[in-house]
């Protein structure tokens, strides 16, 4: 559980962080978006104390975190950034073993728990372990960085853009892999971005930031319906909400039981952006939906334009 | 800089053509120095073959092998001391407490290293008498400023991302310059600390004028007394040392740029 108490945080005469109040429960995929320089950054980095505010508490289970061993503190919360910061003269293994060195796990743990993130991560390139950084892709330098925040299976992680720069196909299938592991395993993310997709796809629950304030906290499809002004209207998509919006909701929701249709069936679990590309691919406006193996009923265009919130 | 990296990992799968050259760069100058010591000692009469007109051909005041020790000692000291100093003042500049040190910590550097040896010579000599404490002195003031330059440079090129994500991983300050930083900055200090011991190797001849027994000592002899046979007795050996010492520090440092 990760708790803001009326945080405030400035740099010289510029306030980044003003009056914040914000509680992240236990096992939640927490997301902080917004724009450049709205200060969610600076937010996450308070967490760790990476940076100090200057007024207010940050709590971190409970505990103040300016009462905590600073080393220890850092040790005990992953910690995920956008450039990795993977350290060049050590192999694959020992960047993601950095942690788990730091708090003196024995050899055959911190070796067990490698195999397992290396597994866990998909880096399956055989001999990869034993590779430098600069060898490998973007996207599997990223992998390692993730690896290396979760190594010491920390129950709270802390990301910062960590797939800002990388393709968006890349980018989408490290969303898929960590959002599985976060379920899987409770973790506690704050996860920080300025994309709102990215957002939408990965948060429990979503923190609009707007100059050092938060604008609105809720579920993805709360902040899409009933935005509390028209800053975040206009941030959450404008015109483009109810695409979004799609892009949320899955098949299955909105399909009609025991319909049928013709064409490529789509998955009840996949989002209707995805029926929706499908149909406008196969030139239809209904398909077939398939759970489990068996087609189930049949997802409508016209359900899609017509739904209401 | 990934591709200075990249031929630098290079180095330990290259043909044998291409490892050879690093290897060769230590045995030629150690072996020609070997032979020289061995052979020197013995070469009295080709000296006056081409030198007829001196009656001492052969330097004999102390033997080669003891002058060459002295003087590697003397460089060894200096360097030692050198290293002490300027990747201490390094590390120091390169903290954020220590930061507004760099220009003073770099201005004295430079001006150790304007001051011209023989200059330091002459103000030390008073101070410290005539032997191996003012040469020692000299050597050291003037090998400092390439570690400490080295030193910064080396410490300043290693990523901010990673410098960051060694603190957000909960690096302690000391652990993460001594994990992170130094084997990240190794490749560039060992290259001050070749360029000081070679520098030393030649500057702490004239450390014979003030009364240390070095292998300037045939040198200096060798022009006061218009003996050219001793300036060359101790130019091949300053020489051959020289470029043994280059050979091998060279070797240390692929060591650690190979690391990255």
């Amino acid at each position: 559980m990760i708790e803001f108490e009326h945080v405030g945080k400035r740099f010289g005469e510029r306030v980044v962080i003003e009056d914040l109040s914000l509680r992240i429960d236990d096992g939640e995929f927490f997301v902080l978006v917004g724009p450049s320089g709205s200060g969610k950054s600076t937010l996450l980095r308070t967490v760790n104390r990476l940076a100090h505010v200057d007024s207010g508490i940050v709590r971190v289970d409970g505990r103040d975190v300016s009462s905590v061993e600073r080393e220890a503190l850092r040790r005990g919360i992953g910690y995920a950034i956008q450039s990795v910061g993977l350290f060049p003269h050590r192999t694959v293994a020992e960047n993601i073993a950095t942690v788990p060195r730091l708090l003196a796990w024995s050899d055959a743990d911190v070796r067990a728990r490698v195999a397992e993130l290396i597994d866990l991560l998909r880096l399956d390139e055989p001999g990869i372990a034993d590779r430098y950084p600069h060898t490998l892709s973007g996207g599997q330098q990223q992998r390692v960085g993730v690896a290396r925040a979760l190594a010491a299976r920390p129950r709270i992680v802390l990301m910062d853009e960590p797939f800002g720069a990388l393709d968006p196909v890349t980018r989408e299938s490290l969303q898929t892999r960590l959002k599985a592991i976060q379920r899987d395993t409770g973790t506690t993310i704050l996860f920080v971005t300025h994309d709102m997709d990215e957002a939408f796809r990965l948060g429990d629950r979503v923190a609009v930031m707007l100059d050092g304030g938060l604008a609105q906290v809720g579920r993805p499809l709360d902040l899409l319906h009933r935005p509390v002004d028209d800053r975040v209207r206009d941030f959450v998509g404008g015109t483009h909400a109810r695409l979004r919006e799609l892009a949320v909701r899955t098949v299955g929701g909105s399909m009609r039981v025991g319909d049928r249709a013709d064409g490529e069936p789509v998955d009840a679990a996949d989002s209707l952006q995805d029926a929706l590309a499908s149909m406008l691919a196969q030139r239809r406006d209904r398909l077939p939906v398939r759970e489990r193996g068996a087609i189930v009923g049949a997802i409508v265009l016209g359900d899609l334009v017509a739904r209401e919130p | 800089m990934r591709g200075v990296d990249a031929s630098l990992r290079g180095l330990g799968r290259a043909p044998f053509a291409g490892r050879l050259a690093p290897t060769l760069r230590i045995v030629v100058p150690l072996t020609v120095l070997v032979v020289l010591l061995l052979v020197l000692p013995h070469s009295g009469d080709w000296f006056h073959a081409w030198l007829p007109e001196l009656s001492h051909p052969l330097y004999t005041r102390t033997s080669f092998a003891a002058l060459t020790l002295t003087h590697v000692w003397l460089v060894a000291a200096a360097t030692a001391a050198s290293v002490i100093l300027g990747l201490g003042l390094g590390i120091l500049a390169t903290r954020p407490s220590g930061r507004s040190l760099l220009p003073t910590v770099r201005a004295v550097a430079v001006i150790g290293q304007t001051f011209p040896p023989v200059a330091v010579l002459a103000i030390a000599v008073p101070l410290l008498g005539f032997g191996s404490a003012p040469i020692l002195l000299a050597l050291v003031l003037y090998g400092v400023l390439p570690v400490l330059g080295q030193s910064v440079a080396g410490l300043e090129q290693v990523p901010a991302s990673t410098l960051h994500a060694a603190d957000g991983m909960g690096y302690g300050r000391w652990r993460r310059l001594w994990e992170v930083e130094l084997p990240l900055a190794a490749g560039p200090i060992m290259a001050g600390v070749r360029l000081s011991a070679i520098v030393s190797v030649g500057t702490a001849t004239i450390g014979s004028a003030v009364g240390a027994t070095t292998l300037g000592s045939p040198i200096i002899e060798g022009l006061i007394g218009n003996n050219p046979a001793y300036v060359v007795q101790g130019a091949l050996l300053v020489g051959a040392l020289a470029l043994s010492v280059d050979g091998l520090l060279g070797a240390v440092e692929r060591r650690f740029q190979r690391v990255r």
